[in-house]
C-alpha cells in the first residue's frame, strides 16, 4: 500500500474509534470515564510506525490511539472499556489501564515517567538493544518525580525516547496558567538533547520520530521529542470549557486527519474510508456480543 | 564468604542482601549513600558495592523516583531492591507504592507481577526527632496487592538468621511486592539463639507449606495457663519477650505472646487460637494508636470470637509528634514497663 496511504489509514483508525467511543457513551455501554486523542493521532501513528519488537511503550491516561498504533487489538480494546472479561485486562484496567504485551499505561500523572525510566534501564542491563518510549503530557511537566527520572535517566543513560505531547492545555487549565519557563530547557537541564516540532503533520512527525528512535537505540541515552500539538476534543467526557471559536480554529488548522486527507484521492479516500468505518463497526459490535460478567 | 553466623539483625540482614545478590543477577540494590565505605545510613548494605559493583547502583535523594524506576524494573523481569534511608521518607513514595507497584499485578488482570522489596528502619528512641523517629508502618497495612513484612531478632535454624532469611526469600522468591519494615533500635541486637530462650517454649505457627513468614508464639516453659495473649512484632516483640519474663518472675502473670512476621495481608489464626484460651488480648506496636495494626488485629479477632475476646487493649505510641528531648520522647513511645503495666491492669480482677 502506498505510504500515505497507509499512514492515513491509522490515523483513522483511532479518529473512527475515538468517535464511536464518544458517541456511545451517553448510552451507557462505557461505565466511568474515558479520555479521547482526538487531534493527537499522527503523534501516536508517527511515532510508534518506528518499534522494533522488543520496544516497550508506555502511556498515560489519553492512551487509545498509542494502543492501536502500537498494534492493539480495537476489539479488545472496546471490550475493555466496556468492563468485559475479554478486554485488553478483563475489564479490570478499563480505559487508563492497559497493558497488552509490551505496551503498559497507568493513569496517575508522572509515575508513569518513572515506570518507563525504570524499564528502560532494565533493557539495558539486559542488553536487548530494545528502547521506551514514554508518552507524556506538557500537565504532566507539574509532577515532581518527573524531574527525579530525567536526572537519573540521564545520570545511567537510560535508552528512552520521552514523547512530550504539548497539547497546550491540562484537562481545563491552558498551558500558560501552568507552566513556567522553557519546556526544552527543563530536558537540556538534565543533558537530555530535545527535538522540537510545531506540528499535527504525520508526514513531518513521521520521519523526525523515526530518525529519533534509531538515535535512542544507536546512543542508549535519553531524548525528548516535543511535539507541539492540539486536544480537539475534551479532557473526558464532555468537559470542554474552550471558547466554541478556539475550538474551530483548532479543527481548521489543527487535525491530523483532514492535513492527511487533502494528499489522497478522493476514490483511494473513499476505499480506505468505507473499510476503516467497517472495522471498526464490526470490532464495536464484536465486542457488544461477547458475554458480560453475570451481575 | 562469612563462615560464621551473623551475630546481629545487621548481620543477618547483610548477608541476605550479599547472599541475594550472589543468587541472581537480576537483584540490583538502589539507595541512597549505600556504596561502600559507608554502607547505608545504618550499614545494612555495607561492603556490598565492593563485591558487586554492577548491582548496587547509589542515588540521588529521589525516594519516589528510584521507587519507581524500581517498579519499571520489575515489569521488565529485574528483581530491585529499595532502601529507604528513614522509614518517615515512605510518605515521598506512596503513590508508586499505592498507585503503581502495588497496583500493576491485579490492574493489569494477572500478567505482570512486580516484585520490588523496600526496605526501611522505622523507630524511635534515638533522639532523632519528629521527622526521623516514626513508626509509619500502619499507612501501608491493607494496601491491597502490597506485602508488609517485619523480621524479629532470632538466630533460627537457618544459617542465614530469621532476619536474613526473610529479607533473601522476599528478594529472590517474592512474586509481589514488598515493604519490609526494619527498626533502627533491632540492628544491633543480637540474634536470639535457643540457649538465650532457654526458659520459652517457642513454635513456629505459620500454616504448613509455606514457612516463608514465620509466625512465632512464645510461653515460659512450665508456666501455669497464660491468661493474656501479647501480639507484636518487630522491635517491640523483643521488648514484649521481657516483659513475659518480668510478668512471670516478678507478677506471677502468665502470657503467650504471639509475634507475626507478616503483618499484611493480615493472616491471624495463631492469635485467635490463643485467645480462645487466654479471653484477652492486648496489642503492641511503636506506631502512633489511633487505626493502628492493634485495631485491625483487635477487629478481626473479635469477628472471630465475639463473647470469646472479653478484654482488650492496645498499647502503642501515643497520637503525638516525637519530641527530640530524651524524657519527652521516651513518654511518647511504648517500652517494656508500659507493657507490664497495661497486661497488670488486663489481668485485675474485678
Amino acid at each position: 500500500m502506498d505510504k500515505d496511504i497507509h499512514l492515513y489509514q491509522q490515523l483513522y483508525t483511532i479518529r473512527c474509534f475515538e468517535n464511536l467511543l464518544m458517541d456511545q457513551f451517553s448510552s451507557g455501554i462505557f461505565p466511568g470515564t474515558t479520555h479521547t486523542c482526538l487531534g493527537q493521532e499522527a503523534n501516536a501513528v508517527g511515532v510508534l510506525s518506528h518499534l522494533c519488537e522488543q520496544d516497550v511503550v508506555v502511556s498515560n491516561h489519553r492512551c487509545h490511539g498509542h494502543f492501536l498504533a502500537y498494534g492493539g487489538d480495537p476489539v479488545a480494546l472496546f471490550a475493555e472499556l466496556m468492563g468485559k472479561p475479554s478486554g485488553v485486562c478483563g475489564g479490570v484496567g478499563g480505559s487508563q489501564h492497559l497493558h497488552w504485551q509490551n505496551f503498559y499505561s497507568n493513569g496517575v500523572q508522572g509515575g508513569t515517567v518513572a515506570m518507563a525510566t525504570g524499564m528502560a534501564l532494565a533493557e539495558k542491563r539486559a542488553g536487548t538493544q530494545a528502547i521506551v518510549i514514554d508518552f507524556l503530557g506538557d500537565g504532566t511537566l507539574g509532577e515532581g518525580i518527573v524531574y527525579e527520572c530525567l536526572n537519573m535517566a540521564s545520570l545511567w543513560a537510560a535508552p528512552i525516547l520521552y514523547v512530550l505531547e504539548n497539547n497546550h492545555i491540562a484537562q481545563t487549565t491552558p498551558v500558560d496558567l501552568a507552566l513556567a519557563g522553557s519546556i526544552t530547557k527543563r530536558f537540556e537541564a538534565f543533558n537530555i538533547s530535545a527535538s522540537h516540532l510545531d506540528s499535527s503533520d504525520i508526514l513531518e512527525i513521521y520521519p523526525l520520530a523515526g530518525e529519533l528512535v534509531d538515535k535512542v537505540r544507536k546512543e542508549s541515552r535519553p531524548h525528548v521529542l516535543i511535539i507541539e500539538s492540539a486536544r480537539l476534543g475534551s479532557h473526558s467526557k464532555g468537559d470542554d470549557t474552550r471558547h466554541p471559536e478556539e475550538l474551530d480554529r483548532l479543527w481548521r488548522s489543527r487535525d491530523p486527519v483532514a492535513i492527511q486527507t487533502a494528499r489522497l484521492s478522493e476514490a483511494a479516500l473513499r476505499s480506505v474510508n468505507c473499510q476503516v468505518e467497517a472495522a471498526i463497526q464490526s470490532a464495536f459490535e464484536a465486542a457488544l456480543a461477547v458475554e458480560s460478567r453475570r451481575g | 564468604m562469612m563462615a560464621q553466623r551473623p551475630a546481629t539483625v545487621l548481620d543477618s540482614l547483610n548477608l541476605g542482601l550479599r547472599q541475594a545478590l550472589e543468587a541472581d543477577s537480576r537483584v540490583i540494590l538502589l539507595g541512597e549513600d549505600i556504596l561502600s565505605p559507608y554502607g547505608g545510613a545504618y550499614k545494612v548494605s555495607r561492603g556490598l558495592s565492593k563485591a558487586f559493583p554492577d548491582q548496587v547502583l547509589t542515588t540521588p535523594i529521589s525516594e519516589a523516583g528510584i521507587t519507581g524506576i524500581a517498579g519499571g524494573m520489575a515489569l521488565r523481569s529485574m528483581r530491585p531492591v529499595v532502601e529507604i534511608m528513614f522509614g518517615d521518607f515512605t510518605t515521598l513514595i506512596a503513590d508508586q507504592v499505592i498507585n503503581h507497584i502495588a497496583k500493576f499485578n491485579r490492574m493489569y488482570n494477572g500478567q505482570v507481577t512486580a516484585p520490588v522489596v523496600i526496605r526501611t528502619p522505622m523507630g524511635g528512641h534515638r533522639g532523632y526527632g519528629p521527622t526521623h523517629s516514626q513508626t509509619l508502618d500502619k499507612l501501608f497495612l491493607g494496601v491491597p496487592g502490597l506485602t508488609v513484612l517485619a523480621p524479629i531478632n532470632l538466630s533460627g535454624a537457618d544459617p542465614l538468621g530469621v532476619p536474613g532469611r526473610l529479607l533473601y526469600d522476599s528478594i529472590t522468591k517474592a512474586n509481589s511486592p514488598v515493604l519490609f519494615i526494619e527498626n533502627k533500635l533491632q540492628y544491633l541486637m543480637k540474634l536470639l539463639t535457643p540457649t538465650d530462650l532457654g526458659e520459652f517454649d517457642m513454635a513456629d505457627l505459620s500454616p504448613a507449606g509455606s514457612g516463608r513468614y514465620p509466625f512465632y508464639k512464645f510461653a515460659l516453659k512450665a508456666a501455669p495457663p497464660a491468661r493474656i495473649t501479647l501480639a507484636a512484632y518487630g522491635y517491640m516483640a523483643a521488648l514484649a519477650l521481657e516483659a513475659v519474663q518480668q510478668l512471670a518472675y516478678e507478677h506471677e502473670v502468665f502470657c503467650e505472646l504471639l509475634v507475626p512476621s507478616l503483618l499484611a495481608p493480615f493472616e491471624l489464626a495463631p492469635i485467635i487460637q490463643s485467645v480462645k484460651g487466654t479471653t484477652r488480648l492486648l496489642t503492641i506496636e511503636e506506631g502512633t494508636l489511633t487505626s493502628g495494626w492493634g485495631a485491625e488485629v483487635l477487629a478481626i479477632t473479635a469477628a472471630a470470637l465475639g463473647p470469646g475476646l472479653q478484654r482488650t487493649g492496645r498499647l502503642a505510641a501515643q497520637d503525638s509528634v516525637i519530641p527530640v528531648a530524651p524524657e519527652l520522647e521516651a513518654a511518647c513511645l511504648p517500652d517494656t514497663a508500659d507493657i507490664i503495666n497495661q497486661v497488670r491492669e488486663m489481668v485485675r480482677r474485678t
